[in-house]
């Protein structure tokens, strides 16, 4: 099977499009790579989980630190810090789903998250310049993930 | 001298931002205000200057959950204003559409919000360890409606294919029909949500709500219908304004609905239900009263049944939609502005929801009114809080606070979508201090 990206998120929202962004870079870069776009529906996610063995998430979240700063969690060992719900528009985000996929069905055995801080989520505004330079500089250490044993 | 303080920083589980204040003076409850403070956001002024053709899609952004009934009013109010009129397919379809809608909103609510209430959990984190086949099936049911929603209306979160008089694209049959395996199932895991609803812990609380809902001489109401109460209104939805009012409260930024005569209200699913059991098949009227809810019930803990029941009904209606489905002749009709008022109201999962619009024949829209249900259901909400407190003025702190928590969710409130946390504060004084 192969590996899959997952960008979540809402690219008509500022910052908030950084997943998707990354993701359709990845795509670009690495056709060997399955990419999916995501708005972050639980029961999608969860069903993309299935079968695969490694998978990475990019979001964007909000912990407070820089625009632009990256985070990386390895989500298959420990659950992620609150801060990835602070930015949902949903009603279950990105932090309980994979709770619920670890106690549901199991998560892969490599799944990383990408958590990029955002700074602004303007309704139709483009990335800010911090947020899409660190969009540009995740898409190698993305296709890195995917070249380790 | 004793001072008590309940403070909840977050209730999650709900869609805005707000907070719920509550006084308890010598064991008298005196003051319980649901302050909204997220700033307004001015959808109907951005409304203002808008081609009318825009409002489906412009409106549709109020609401990540439930953007199929911010369209549904817009277009329905549009083709009122410009004299439009649908051929029925086209109608059948805006149907199907808006049962998807019901289904991802209600399923979502049931399960995943309200649910964790009746079943001693934390969350839906919480459930999926301890209720795992509940939460399997509620993410299948929901993916049922997902598809239904993609299918029909282009995408699953803020569909794209609506537009003034009808679709830009007509779904083929072969399209709808790949549903129909996943709809029958998802049919009869709605009658298990039913049995499995029917034995939740109900709190017994009941207050005599004044109902309203739309109505209809054919079905259960979703797109149209005259605006009906508890209380014998019967009136054209048109004339919504001349009955209803949204007054401005200084604790809230949010309007609150109210009667002309000043009286608070409820819409959604426990009003649709009691107001339209007689337009629903009777397997399900039956299976509703076998679950505990029936016409009469007007405990709010149970609009969680009348939410069942409505996923029961739209998935039946939408197997009944496809098995009937012809492809149209033309997806749209073609609607052209002239100067005229709008007015609609549809079915939101969470209750009525009004759109009027004012146009002008270069089709520019000059005033928009938008009153959605969570803004008609808050007078109802504080007053549930405060009867709720009332009755259990002597249950402990945290669980009277779980208690107002799970009474405020009885509403799915849908404060606004981008944000979702609510700060409870009870406080009980005594006499003493209320002189200092």
């Amino acid at each position: 099977m192969k590996g899959l990206v997952i960008g979540v998120g809402n690219a008509d929202r500022g910052d908030d499009a950084a997943g998707p962004v990354t993701a359709e870079a990845v795509a670009a870069a690495a056709p060997q790579l399955d990419v999916m776009l995501c708005r972050g529906d639980p029961a999608e996610l969860i069903d993309a989980f299935s079968g695969r063995r490694r998978i990475v998430i990019i979001d964007a979240c909000a912990s407070g630190g820089a625009p632009g700063q990256v985070q990386r969690f390895e989500a298959h060992r420990s659950p992620l810090p609150a801060c990835f719900g602070e930015i949902s528009t949903h009603g279950v985000d990105l932090g309980a789903t994979i709770e619920m996929a670890r106690a549901l069905s199991g998560l892969p055995d490599r799944l990383i998250v990408y958590g990029i801080e955002a700074g602004s989520a303007e309704p139709g505004a483009a990335l800010t310049p911090s947020v899409a330079e660190a969009s540009r500089r995740l898409v190698t250490q993305i296709l890195d993930e995917f070249s380790r044993e | 001298m004793t001072r008590r303080t309940i403070n909840v920083e977050y209730l999650a589980r709900v869609e805005g931002e707000g907070a719920l204040n509550a006084t308890i003076r010598d064991g008298v409850v005196e003051q319980v205000e649901l302050n909204i403070f997220e700033p307004p956001r001015f959808f109907e002024a951005f409304l203002r200057g808008r081609d009318f053709r825009e409002a489906p899609d412009i409106t549709a952004r109020i609401c990540g959950i439930c953007p199929v009934a911010y369209q549904m009013s817009a277009v329905h109010a549009m083709e009122a204003a410009c004299g439009g009129a649908l051929p029925d397919p086209l109608h059948v379809l805006r149907r199907l559409l808006y049962c998807g809608e019901w289904i991802e909103s209600h399923v979502l609510h049931i399960f995943m919000l309200h649910a964790p209430d009746f079943l001693g959990c934390h969350g839906v984190v919480e459930m999926a360890k301890t209720h795992g086949d509940l939460v399997r099936r509620a993410l299948r049911m929901k993916k049922a409606g997902n598809a239904i929603v993609a299918t029909v209306g282009g995408r699953e979160v803020h569909p794209v294919n609506v537009r003034v008089g009808g679709f830009y694209r007509a779904p083929r049959r072969a399209d709808l029909l790949k549903l129909r395996d996943e709809l029958q199932w998802a049919r009869d895991a709605a009658i298990e949500t039913l049995n499995w609803a029917a034995g939740l812990p109900y709190p017994d609380y009941e207050r005599d709500y004044l109902l309203v809902a739309l109505r209809n001489p054919s079905h259960y109401p979703m797109n149209e219908g005259r605006i009906v109460s508890s209380a014998g209104l019967d009136i054209p939805y048109d004339d919504f304004e001349n009955h209803f009012q949204e007054i401005h409260v200084p604790h809230s930024t949010a309007l609150h609905g109210r009667t002309k005569q000043g009286r608070s209200y409820l819409v959604g699913p426990l009003a649709r239900f009691a107001l339209n059991h007689d337009r629903l098949s009777p397997e399900i009227v039956a299976l509703a009263e076998k679950a505990g809810l029936t016409p009469s019930c007007r405990n709010p803990y149970k609009s969680l049944i009348a939410r069942a029941v409505e996923v029961l009904f739209a998935f039946d209606l939408a197997l009944e939609i496809i098995d009937g489905y012809r492809e149209p002749d033309a997806p749209a009709i073609d609607v052209e502005p002239r100067e005229a008022n709008g007015r609609w109201a549809t079915e939101a999962p969470r209750g009525l929801l009004y759109h009027r619009y004012e146009i002008g024949d270069d089709g520019l829209i000059k005033e928009a009114r938008i009153v959605p249900p969570t803004s008609q259901n808050q007078p109802s909400i504080e007053k549930d809080v405060r009867g709720v407190i009332e009755a259990n003025l002597d249950m402990a702190d945290d669980v009277l606070q779980h208690r107002c928590e799970q009474t405020i969710r009885n509403y799915d409130p849908c404060i606004s979508c981008s944000t979702h946390f609510l700060k409870l504060n009870i406080e009980r004084l005594t006499g003493d201090e209320a002189q200092a």
